[in-house]
């Protein structure tokens, strides 16, 4: 009967229980800072919290930054992609290439690119670009290593019967590399969405005129803790909104993987 | 795909006819680097075949059978052009394979799934026709009528996950049969399937290269396999340098259905005398393997 009760296949008990856990979760905030258990200076409260919100959408204010950090992140994610698909799938297939700039691949990702910011800024000034630019730089990794992988990971049968098959070096990329990586670049843009946010938010709030993190920052200044987090819940809401538009496209393009993004090599 | 039906009661070939040979072996050794190769030159290599000679006529179905692990795929991915020998010639149609290039006479069916996953069925039979410049629409009907024939009737919009491992065969044998190739290489390929699918698949292979016989290079590990299929048994010794010892001609009458030919006397004679020669190199492969 517990067993039954629990089970973590039936949706409206899992959605009823997340549901309760976020309402307890602001309640217990609520109660905490209104009780003054923890002061409402430092930790905002959440009537006041969507209070900022409302009024942001009420008044308008908040589409011009709302719009700013979304296209950033948007064309980021976008340029970012392209990029490490691109030159992803290129260098998996020369291994000379590879071997070569393997230790400045290595570099480039493990140093912390967040400090490119202000190069960015002097370079590309301080409009959208500066952020666009910080955001590739964090995207491209992602998907480069994961589209690197993928061709490195496909299956020697499956290439050889199709050279077999007398596919010519095109038709094996459009074919075989591509699908094949395709699985793998899924997976990372789940992360690349997120990471393209950091680089959008941490740009403007080093230097911009608008935004969501030119927002933060402003709200910041004169320590108006509740637009702070007002603006953080926003941005939460709408990296979600991008991970689930990545999760459709994924679903209709992987239609030929079985569930549970297995992979599909096993034999009979 | 329009030839006339040829013989099916008698065996040889009319001596009218001259004998062409599709596949030719001659003195054929393939050697492989170690993992230890290129180290002061004192690597390790190995020798997967020896000093192989053999010829697989236009028409003939043969089967090569040896121990596990003696380089039989080695046969198989030479005679398909994915590996080069390290001496010796391979023929095929009397003529060499260029250097680095496929063999385009010939289909292979490989032993684990290799259709591509992202694929359905349908478009996995089409995939080679459209490789070689047939148009999409055209080869989807080449595929469609494929799968009917090897009874994949009404399962052209599967994905592999979604088939079983012996439609999965199948759509295989669909694939590799659909370019209409003069030689089928084929690696184990029923070796992964219960008993009752695999007779019922090598009756269907039979009964498709019976209407217009390809030839046909069929690597297993089953006797009873071989001899049911074949017009001739090729043994090969264990690895490595593996090399034949020992051929037999098949003289089963066809058309064979091959869960009823098993019980037949020739059958059992055929096996005994194969099974003395294999015996000692399986006993061979596996004390090797033991060590």
């Amino acid at each position: 009967m517990h067993a039954l009760a629990l089970d973590p296949r039936n949706r409206g008990l899992v959605l009823a229980s997340r549901l309760g856990l976020l309402g307890g979760g602001i309640f217990l905030w609520w109660l905490c800072t209104t009780l003054e258990w923890l002061p409402p200076f430092f930790f905002g409260n959440p009537v006041e919290v969507a209070g900022r919100i409302v009024g942001w959408f009420a008044s308008g204010e908040i589409f011009i930054h709302l719009y700013t950090t979304l296209l950033e992140t948007i064309i980021a994610f976008l340029i970012g992609t392209a990029l490490g698909l691109g030159i992803g799938l290129w260098l998996a297939l020369s291994p000379f290439l590879a071997e070569v700039v393997d230790p400045f691949l290595k570099a480039f990702n493990s140093m912390p690119r967040l400090i490119f910011a202000p190069i960015f800024a002097m370079w590309f000034g301080l409009g959208i670009w500066s952020k666009v630019a910080l955001g590739v730089t964090l995207v491209f990794f992602v998907v480069f290593f994961n589209v690197f992988q993928g061709v490195r990971e496909v299956s020697p049968v499956v290439l050889a019967n199709t050279r077999m098959l007398g596919a010519n070096a095109r038709q094996l990329m459009r074919h075989v590399y591509l699908p094949s990586a395709m699985s793998w670049v899924f997976s990372s843009l789940h992360n690349a969405v997120g990471i393209a946010f950091v680089g959008s938010v941490v740009g403007e709030y080093l230097g911009s005129e608008k935004g969501m993190g030119y927002m933060i920052l402003l709200a910041e200044g004169v320590f108006d803790i509740d637009s702070v987090i007002a603006g953080i819940l926003l941005l939460t809401v709408f990296a979600l909104l991008l991970d689930t538009a990545v999760s459709v496209i994924e679903e209709r393009l992987m239609r030929w993987q079985p569930d549970g993004n297995q992979t599909v090599e096993s034999a009979a | 795909m329009s030839l006339p039906m040829r013989r099916t009661a008698e065996h040889r070939e009319p001596a009218s006819r001259p004998v062409r040979q599709a596949i030719g072996f001659e003195q054929v050794t393939c050697t492989f680097a170690g993992k230890t190769a290129g180290k002061k030159g004192g690597g390790q290599t190995y020798t997967a075949i020896r000093d192989v000679t053999l010829a697989i006529n236009e028409g003939e179905f043969v089967s090569i059978i040896g121990p596990t692990g003696c380089g039989k795929s080695t046969l198989l991915n030479v005679t398909a052009g994915l590996m080069r020998p390290s001496s010796g010639r391979v023929t095929i149609f009397g003529q060499e394979l260029p250097q680095g290039a496929l063999n385009r006479d010939a289909s292979y069916l490989f032993q684990v799934d290799a259709l591509m996953p992202w694929k359905n069925a349908e478009d996995n039979v089409a995939a080679g026709l459209i490789f070689n410049g047939t148009p999409k629409a055209e080869a989807l009907e080449v595929a469609r009528d494929w799968l009917v024939r090897v009874g994949l009737h009404g399962h052209g919009h599967k994905y592999p996950h979604q088939m079983s491992g012996g439609m999965r065969k199948r759509a295989g044998l669909a694939q590799a049969l659909a370019l209409d190739p003069r030689i089928l290489l084929m690696d184990e390929p029923f070796s992964a399937l219960d008993i009752q699918t695999r007779q019922l698949m090598e009756n269907e292979l039979l009964q498709i290269w019976a209407t217009d016989r390809k030839s046909v290079m069929f690597v297993t590990h089953d006797l009873e396999e071989a001899i049911a299929l074949s017009d001739r048994v090729v043994v090969l010794s264990a690895g490595p340098a593996t090399h034949p010892i020992a051929e037999f001609e098949i003289d089963l009458e066809r058309p064979r259905e091959v869960a009823e030919i098993r019980m037949t006397q020739r059958f059992l004679q055929l096996h005994a005398a194969i099974w003395d020669v294999l015996r000692g190199e399986v006993l061979k492969s596996y004390a090797r393997t033991r060590s």
